[in-house]
């Protein structure tokens, strides 16, 4: 055939094909999706040190591991309260006329996605440990080491911010370690990651794909029990550890602790509600209020705490989600 | 929890190997979410074998039986006389001599009488205890099946179990019957045999006598070993036969065909060609020792405390490295070959082509410094180089296309050969993806994720899969030395290649916050892609028939085959994973890095190896040792195999414990050892590499080794030279 013959209509013809194509799948929407996406009205906008945080995120490649979107599918709870929508990320643009922009959504999460991880892991003191060396706090963790953005001093000055690392992770080094300003500027970002709650009491998008609800009917009748070592891995195991005695100097261990083991709940749901922070003069960092920012339901608290009462050598009264029900509304009326 | 786990360990399985992909395509098909569509037909299903399995054995027995009555029956009334005439007449030639001189005084009794061994009935009893023992093997395996099923398949459930002992009381029942049988017939056979031995104790008549020689003589005959070769010494007055070798010492490798060094190749194009091939293999080796590493960093986090090393760093730089170092620079510089021969004319300009060599070479250098030191572009996989140094690779692209327009411009064959339309489609297609890509004016907010979804898959499909492509449809052919099978075939793919790929760029953000409609069009688009996908396996494959028998004889021909069976499982595994139902469980998990691998690795590398190993014996004439060619062949089948296999597997379960609501850690404890088998089947890959840069190195020099021939004429050159 003539066409196929005549290099210049041929090669012509495919690259107005490819090129209509393109414009079609790729350019158009992108074009109209830059242009008809704001982002919401009380999104926050990043700090300074949080926008420099960003810089060293991007420039340690941690997206290879770390997404940063909630999909709207149901096993995608986990990481946010809403599915990521569009006006998320309308309020990024690109870096710097070098540097493309970046939405830093990810297409791997060999770790956990970070898309909310300023409500969920708000601690500095933890964040700043996990950098130095992850596996201080999480042992099974294979995340990076980050020491280079940490110095050692010997006399660490008023304003330096010390890190409470375990010996065994300084190898031999002595003296105090220090976060550089680069590991607080990475950590300002990280606590930067929050969802914006949507305006004006607006529906949230639907997560698909729900879960089944776990029945797990057992013969006596009992109402539905959750998975309480399940919710406590997730929710405070970072900090307490798998065995429940913290770490030295830098997490209280529940272990024989006497709020836990104490027969009236109050204190310790008020505690995990609202957080904590009557225990800095033992160097214990705040604790954040875990319950409110990963909005664990009463039924929820009530399986951690039975799980903590009844773990590590701990034996005490087991609660009832009712008794927890309550002391929460109890909290929240207060709050108001 | 057993119960609800059950299932999904099979459906694990059932996903797992991606060479069964097809499944997930059924379980689309029935627009259920799932994979439950197997239990109660599966349990109808082996049921239905199961009697069938019965009813066999149970007809067998029945005309078993009838056999031996029928047989006991035309045993009574046989003529004997006639029967031992038989007999005689199938003696062989040791029975021939026993019985001509046997002494019939009856002294002596040394007729050694012919074994009947019933070897028919043993092979088929055998094999119907072996069918039979399959069935019931298949029964225990699927025994726990029955207990995830409720309700009415608990009916079935029940006739299942009634049946696994009756069939195995049917097994051995047959067995008993069958030797029962035996026995009869031995007891028959030996009855006869004592009337047969009465019967050649009396001396045979001389007609007998004479016609037994006869026989014998016949028997007895063998050949003289020269009837097709004659007496005559060989000659080969064309000079067909080179390389005579006398050794008849055991090979340690089978001997493979040798290339044929092509006459007539410009030097320049040459050399050309061969630097980007060694360029394009010190990329791999440096791309894969990275790649290595990265992978030793999953089992042991701590190996170092390196800002320049750390995880996040370095994995761009093993996926850029290989990208655009390795395969890209591998690619055009077959392409370089194929482009001016296919056109039947010369290369249009080669300072061009060493300019893009150049080009490539300081973009992949430059691209990975900047990596290292924490300069990248903001995070898009494959887009990780910063524009200014893309733009080297993007002027390189440029380059190479006017150079193979004007090549093509001035070919002196009328068509234009189907490699390339994929090879300049490829360059087109890489340039434009990069440009929209690359442009630093735009793609704010989602724009940015749209274009990476574009760009990605483009880049892989577009650009790697578009010109290796081409490069097949070259080199394949020429190596089997017969034309390709359909040039319409190929053509069907070139067209609807363009049109289902380009649209499948988002698929690798389906759930995610870009507009819905899109990431269905993607979704389509990579069903689509089942059209090109198997027209251009089928033109391959077609292209073999009738010369399947030159695999074993060739050592390139392996490497085309890999690449064509990753082509089609590989690919078809792309189009598997873009459902919805199939994100939920793969998506985010390292399914995704197992399928890159599989493609980029199992395809694209696998075809620039063949078209390697085709090409630089014909430019050097010197070939790389078969035995490291071997090697580096089955070093990276394996490797490639144990890192993606396990992968797949432990990516599937971790993706269905996400879907569970498990603990994160808990997902990140169980793949440990999958990404102990991932480092392990790295290594493998990486020790093939060391070996292909052994071959690439032995087929660039002569070795050291001085050919005598050569020497000898030199000397004589030079003394004829100093005479005068």
């Amino acid at each position: 055939m003539e066409f196929f013959d005549n290099h210049k209509k041929l090669f012509g013809a495919t690259f107005l094909l490819f090129l209509g194509l393109t414009t079609l799948v790729a350019i158009l929407p992108a074009i109209h999706n830059q242009r008809n996406n704001a982002p919401l009205p009380n999104a926050e906008v990043l700090s300074d040190d949080a926008v420099k945080g960003k810089a060293v995120f991007i420039a340690n490649g941690c997206v290879a591991c770390h997404t940063q979107q909630v999909r709207n599918v149901d096993m995608d709870k986990t990481w946010g309260s809403r599915p990521s929508i569009a006006a998320d990320y309308a309020g990024i643009h690109r870096t710097d006329i070098w540097r493309n922009t970046a939405t830093l959504m990810g297409t791997e999460r060999t770790g956990p996605d970070l898309t909310n991880i300023g409500s969920r892991q708000p601690s500095i003191d933890w964040n700043l440990v996990h950098l130095y060396n992850p596996r201080i706090v999480v042992k099974e963790s294979i995340m990076p080491a980050y020491p280079w953005m940490f110095t050692i001093k010997e006399e660490p000055a008023k304003a330096d911010v010390v890190v409470n690392v375990p010996e065994e992770f300084l190898k031999g080094k002595t003296g105090k370690v220090v976060a550089t300003r680069q590991a607080l500027q990475l950590v300002a970002y990280l606590q930067s990651l929050k969802q914006t709650p949507l305006p004006d009491g607006r529906p949230a998008p639907e997560f698909l794909y729900k879960r089944a609800e776990k029945k797990i009917a057992a013969a006596d009748g009992a109402a539905q029990g959750l998975d309480g070592a399940a919710l406590y891995a997730t929710n405070c195991q970072s900090c307490h550890q798998a065995n429940g005695e913290g770490l030295k100097g830098a997490f209280p261990s529940l272990k024989d602790s006497k709020i836990v083991l104490d027969d009236n709940p109050e204190i310790m749901v008020n505690i995990i509600m609202n957080g904590y922070n009557g225990r800095e003069k033992e160097g214990f960092p705040p604790m954040p209020a875990v319950g409110t920012d990963n909005k664990l339901s009463a039924e929820e608290i009530a399986a951690i705490m039975n799980h903590e009462k009844t773990s590590w050598g701990n034996s005490a009264k087991q609660v009832t989600p009712e008794q927890i029900k309550q002391i929460v509304d109890a909290i929240k009326v207060k709050a108001n | 929890m057993k119960k609800k786990w059950y299932p999904q360990f099979i459906k694990g399985l059932l996903l797992t190997a991606g060479l069964i992909s097809f499944s997930s395509l059924f379980a689309q098909a029935t627009g259920k979410p799932g994979f439950y569509f197997t239990h109660l037909n599966g349990l109808l299903l082996f049921l239905f074998v199961l009697i069938f399995f019965m009813l066999a054995a149970v007809l067998y027995l029945k005309f078993k039986t009838g056999e031996m009555i029928k047989m006991n029956k035309r045993l009574k009334q046989r003529n004997a006389d006639k029967n031992f005439d038989r007999y005689i007449a199938n003696l062989n030639s040791k029975q021939i001599e026993a019985y001509l001189n046997y002494k019939r005084d009856g002294s002596s009794t040394k007729i050694s009488l012919p074994e009947n061994t019933n070897t028919l009935l043993k092979t088929i009893s055998v094999f119907l205890l072996l069918s039979l023992n399959s069935g019931q093997l298949f029964a225990q395996e699927a025994a726990p099946d029955k207990g995830s099923v409720l309700g009415e398949t608990g009916i079935i459930i029940t006739i299942v179990l009634l049946l696994i002992p009756i069939s195995a009381g049917i097994v051995f029942m047959v067995i008993k019957v069958l030797n029962l049988i035996k026995q009869n017939r031995n007891r028959l056979n030996l009855a006869e045999a004592d009337q047969l031995a009465q019967y050649l104790a009396t001396p045979p008549d001389e007609d007998t006598r004479a016609a037994l020689l006869k026989r014998k003589e016949a028997l007895d005959y063998t050949p003289a070993h020269n009837e097709l070769s004659g007496n005559l010494s060989p000659q080969d007055s064309r000079g067909l036969i080179s390389s005579i070798s006398v050794s008849s010492a055991l090979p340690v490798v089978v001997q493979k065909k040798r290339a044929v060094k092509r006459p007539n190749i410009d030097p320049r194009l040459s050399q050309l060609v061969l630097w980007y091939i060694g360029c394009a293999a010190f990329w791999l080796l440096f791309g894969t020792t990275v790649g290595e590493y990265l992978g030793i960093k999953f089992v042991a986090p701590d190996a170092d405390h390196v800002s320049w090393l750390s995880f996040g760093r370095l994995r761009p730089v093993h996926t850029n490295a290989v990208f655009w170092g390795w395969a890209s620079l591998g690619m055009l510089g077959l392409a370089y070959y194929t482009v001016p021969r296919v056109s039947n004319t010369k290369l249009a300009s080669f300072k061009m082509g060493w300019y893009s060599l150049h080009l490539i070479n300081a973009a992949v250098l430059l691209g990975t410094i900047c990596l290292m030191a924490g300069i990248n572009n903001g995070g898009g996989e494959y887009r990780e180089y910063i524009w200014p140094v893309m733009l080297l690779f993007g002027i390189a692209l440029v380059l190479t296309l006017i150079n193979f327009l004007r090549t093509i411009a001035r070919r002196t064959t009328k068509e234009i050969y189907i490699s390339n339309w994929y090879i300049v489609a490829a360059l087109i297609f890489g340039l434009v993806i990069s440009i929209v890509a690359y442009v630093p004016w735009w793609q704010d907010g989602l724009g940015e994720t749209i274009i990476q979804g574009y760009y990605m898959h483009q880049g892989v499909g577009m650009w790697f899969m578009m010109m290796t492509l081409g490069l097949v449809y070259y080199y394949l052919p020429q190596q089997l030395n017969r034309p390709i099978y359909s040039y319409s075939l190929g053509i069907l793919a070139y067209w609807t290649q363009i049109l289902f790929y380009t649209l499948i760029g988002t698929h690798h953000f389906v759930f995610s916050s870009i507009p819905w409609w899109l990431q269905t069009v993607a979704i389509v688009g990579s069903v689509g892609m089942v059209i090109p996908v198997v027209a251009g396996t089928t033109n391959f494959i077609m292209t073999f028939k009738g010369a399947w028998h030159k695999i074993t004889d060739s050592y390139t021909l392996p490497f085309f085959l890999v690449g064509i069976i990753f082509y089609f499982t590989g690919s078809l595994q792309g189009t598997a994973e873009a459902f919805r139902s199939t994100n939920l469980m793969w998506h985010f998990t390292d399914f995704t890095v197992a399928h890159s691998h599989l493609t980029m690795y199992g395809i694209i590398s696998f075809f620039v190896w063949a078209g390697i190993y085709t090409v630089i014996p014909r430019l050097t004439g010197r070939e790389a040792p078969q035995i490291t060619v071997g090697a580096h062949f089955w070093f990276a089948l394996i490797g490639l195999l144990f890192y993606t296999v396990p992968l797949m597997y432990g990516s599937t379960l971790k993706g269905l414990m996400w879907i569970d609501g498990k603990p994160f850690m808990e997902s990140v404890i169980f793949s440990a050892p999958y990404w102990l088998w991932r480092a392990i089947g790295g290594s493998l890959m990486w020790i093939s590499h060391l070996f292909f840069a052994y071959n690439i190195y032995k087929m660039l020099t002569a070795g050291g080794v001085v050919d005598v021939k050569e020497a000898a004429f030199e000397k004589l050159n030079q003394k004829s030279e100093s005479t005068i």
